[in-house]
């Protein structure tokens, strides 16, 4: 009685009635980078969990209200940065190809900006006020979780950079808004994480 | 061949001809991207980690299995049950279910690949580096000079043991990174997964019509994100705490043991369902092919999976009653743990109910099904008792747990892989594998499982803790430790035939057919094996079963569905 199924021919699937309903599915890029993010925020909310719990259970100083400063100019600056990549995707899927260009150039200048600032704050604190990683809790929570954050911000001026010299080249045109999208994702997935960290580290941290 | 076949033009050209040179076939499978070979590399490298942690835990059995032994040495002892649980989690349970994943979803949503064909390729291969680099740590982890040390902090690795003070050379790091790389590995396949099942299905196949193997793997890699990734981060803070000297785990600078205790918990519950949560897919689709009827509440069973999904986040803090977590957090995670088994109870009367009256078929597949109920559910009831906190602090860390994980890791999900490998075997060589080997293989390992598991509960109430090296005579523990000793030497007997039958059946099992089983799903309408391209024009479905709809036309699923 088994066998008998083998009668059918395999393939012979598609002689099933198809309707001639339209079928279409997400775009893969777009789900994949969904994934993506949803693993990244997994592994950003542990630190952000570690961050918590050590708030105030240094055992020496210094702590994080004496030498953090807001930094504002840097957030202004990131956070304006997922403005210009949103206006980049909506430029190539009109196809205006320079408007593309200016609006990449001037979300990876706004990125290379907030690191620069990321930086200067780390040279005044270790070099200032003797804060590194090794010296108590703070210092290892807060340069593990800014350093992570900062280390996915190099990772998306990695791409966007790519991308910027692409289109200087003249490689960039319509056909590519869907995978631009999918890098503005990452990038608005790596400003919202700032929005965590920045209300985490820099106002219930101190 | 009749008209139909004319009609859908089949490819008959041979993609691969033979009598190439070995080279060019090692080639193909060193750089290939074709979701087929992933999986099947993914279940070969599993099942030679099987073998490797296999022998891990007999050699453990063989010292326990008299009191006052010295057959191996303390040290080498922790370093046994460290490898053996490593590996049997990260290099045998993960790459064996994301192997059959890879093997079967693309198939099963009548897809052509998987999303990201790269991807997989570097996810098996990163993964394969990690199970490498593990055992790299016998030759090499205390430094070029000195012989080698393997990890001995056990495997959930908990500080301050962890820390550079207590655990010098670099036998941890080697236990760190190969964790880390194959969580790496993960969640790039369970990305890949997820994406293609969202994105890849064919014309019809709905989400409400998808086979619930494919809902179970989406469950699973989705929980791979939420659970997986924890595991990493805590990855980077051990490294970061060992090499450059943070203090996230030292509690000499104020950190916290208990926290790395939560981290790894936080991903090492999740984990247990994202083992088992393919060997309840496998079962899905085994049981109603040989009960000869339709599933019994599809709905029930998808809601049941993602149930178990959410509700597998909120349970870890059961493995830490005995750290002392004061009432209110006891509370919370007993009546979450005992949530748990509700979604999981509906699973199994869902199963009775699709055998109930049914027309079943005592097959390979189905026997191990069979015996998958009965342990499964054992395992599970233990699990109450556990999950109770009194009594977890009486029986927290003895061979109690031991023998309770241990049914649902071999008793619940061997059992359902077996089933699997019978089931799909056909499909993926075009051979039959022999029945009777398959008997043989089933007795003798449920009686040398129950030997083994069934007797190790009562040491572990009669007060025998995990993880001792060796105990005096006269404690009452001798006669169980070599009765369960016993029946390992039975498993293993039972697992060679087992391999036997894998290795004999590729070239003299009998052939058989695309479509052995007469079973629905839309991997058995290709050929067996299945070509590069699986299917010459991507199928169409109407319903949950489209090949019974093919087979009965007069009686299609659509018409009730």
């Amino acid at each position: 009685m088994m066998q008998d199924a083998n009668s059918i021919p395999p393939n012979s699937i598609p002689l099933a009635i198809a309707p001639e309903t339209p079928w279409t599915l997400p775009y893969r890029g777009t789900v994949g980078m969904v994934c993506l993010i949803l693993a990244e925020s997994a592994i950003f909310i542990i630190f952000v969990v570690a961050y918590i719990y050590y708030i105030g259970k240094s055992l020496t100083g210094p702590t994080p209200a004496k030498v953090l400063e807001l930094p504002i100019f840097g957030t202004v600056c990131l956070l304006s940065s997922s403005i210009t990549v949103h206006f980049a995707v909506a430029a190539l899927r009109k196809s205006q190809l320079s408007a593309t260009t200016a609006w990449l150039a001037g979300t990876v200048l706004l990125g290379t900006i907030f690191l620069i600032t990321t930086a200067r704050e780390w040279y005044h604190l270790i070099h200032d006020e003797g804060l590194t990683i090794q010296t108590n809790l703070f210092g290892t929570t807060y340069y593990s979780l800014v350093g992570l954050h900062a280390t996915h911000v190099v990772v998306g001026l990695i791409m966007l950079s790519l991308v910027l010299g692409f289109s200087l080249f003249g490689k960039v045109n319509h056909e590519h808004s869907e995978k631009l999208e999918v890098l503005s994702l990452y990038w608005h997935f790596v400003d919202a994480v700032w929005v965590v960290v920045f209300t985490v580290v820099y106002v219930l941290g101190r | 061949m009749s008209t139909t076949h004319e009609l859908v033009g089949i490819d008959e050209t041979q993609t691969i001809q033979p009598g190439r040179p070995p080279v060019n076939v090692v080639y193909e499978w060193l750089t290939t991207v074709d979701h087929k070979k992933i999986g099947l590399m993914y279940i070969a490298y599993a099942l030679i980690f099987l073998v490797i942690a296999g022998l891990e835990a007999m050699l453990m059995r063989i010292q326990l299995a008299v009191p006052n032994n010295h057959f191996v040495s303390p040290q080498f002892f922790n370093q046994l049950f460290t490898m053996h649980g490593t590996t049997m989690v990260f290099f045998v349970g993960m790459p064996i279910l994301f192997g059959f994943g890879n093997y079967l979803v693309p198939l099963m949503i009548g897809a052509r690949d998987m999303a990201f064909p790269r991807l997989n390729a570097f996810s098996f291969w990163v993964s394969a580096f990690a199970g490498f680099l593990l055992y790299f740590s016998y030759l090499g982890a205390s430094g070029l000079y000195a012989a080698g040390s393997a990890p001995d902090v056990g495997w959930f690795a908990y500080a301050p043991l962890t820390a550079k003070v207590f655990s010098p050379g670099h036998s941890t790091d080697y236990w760190t990174l190969a964790v880390f790389l194959s969580g790496i590995g993960s969640i790039g396949t369970a990305l890949n997964i997820v994406t293609t099942i969202i994105c890849m299905r064919c014309r019809g196949m709905k989400l409400s019509r998808m086979p619930l193997l494919v809902w179970l793997y989406l469950v699973m890699s989705s929980l791979v994100f939420v659970a997986v990734s924890p595991l990493t981060a805590a990855q980077i803070m051990l490294t970061l705490d060992r090499y450059i000297g943070s203090h996230f785990f030292d509690t000499q600078a104020g950190g916290s043991a208990v926290l790395w205790m939560h981290f790894f918990w936080i991903f090492g519950h999740p984990e247990v369902y994202v083992l088992v949560l393919p060997a309840f897919a496998f079962v899905n689709e085994i049981v109603p092919v040989f009960s000869r009827k339709a599933i019994f509440g599809y709905p029930a069973m998808v809601a049941a999976s993602v149930g178990i999904g959410f509700i597998s986040l909120s349970v870890w803090a059961h493995h830490m009653f005995t750290v002392g977590l004061g009432a209110a957090a006891n509370t919370f995670f007993v009546f979450a743990t005992m949530v748990i088994s509700v979604p999981t109870g509906i699973k199994i009367f869902n199963w009775l109910a699709t055998i109930w009256g049914g027309k079943v078929i005592f097959a390979s597949p189905m026997i191990f099904c069979v015996g998958f109920l009965f342990q499964f559910l054992i395992a599970g009831l233990t699990g109450i008792m556990l999950s109770v906190a009194p009594l977890d602090w009486q029986l927290g860390n003895s061979y109690f747990v031991v023998a309770h994980f241990h049914y649902v890791l071999v008793g619940a999900i061997l059992f359902a892989l077996f089933a699997a490998f019978y089931y799909w075997y056909p499909k993926i060589t075009g051979r039959m594998m022999s029945e009777s080997l398959a008997l043989w293989h089933f007795w003798l390992f449920t009686i040398g499982f129950h030997l083994t598991f069934d007797f190790m509960h009562i040491p572990g109430l009669l007060g025998m803790p995990r993880r001792i090296y060796t105990y005096e005579a006269g404690r009452g523990w001798g006669g169980w430790n070599m009765i369960v000793s016993l029946g390992a030497i039975v498993q293993a007997i039972g697992l060679l035939i087992f391999v036997y039958n894998l290795l004999h059946s590729y070239f003299r099992g009998k052939p058989s057919g695309h479509d052995p089983w007469d079973a629905w799903t839309l991997e058995w309408s290709t050929a067996s094996p299945p070509p590069d391209y699986n299917f010459a024009v991507l199928p169409t479905v109407n319903s949950r079963r489209p090949l019974w709809d093919l087979k009965h036309p007069e009686d299609p699923d659509s018409d009730y569905e």
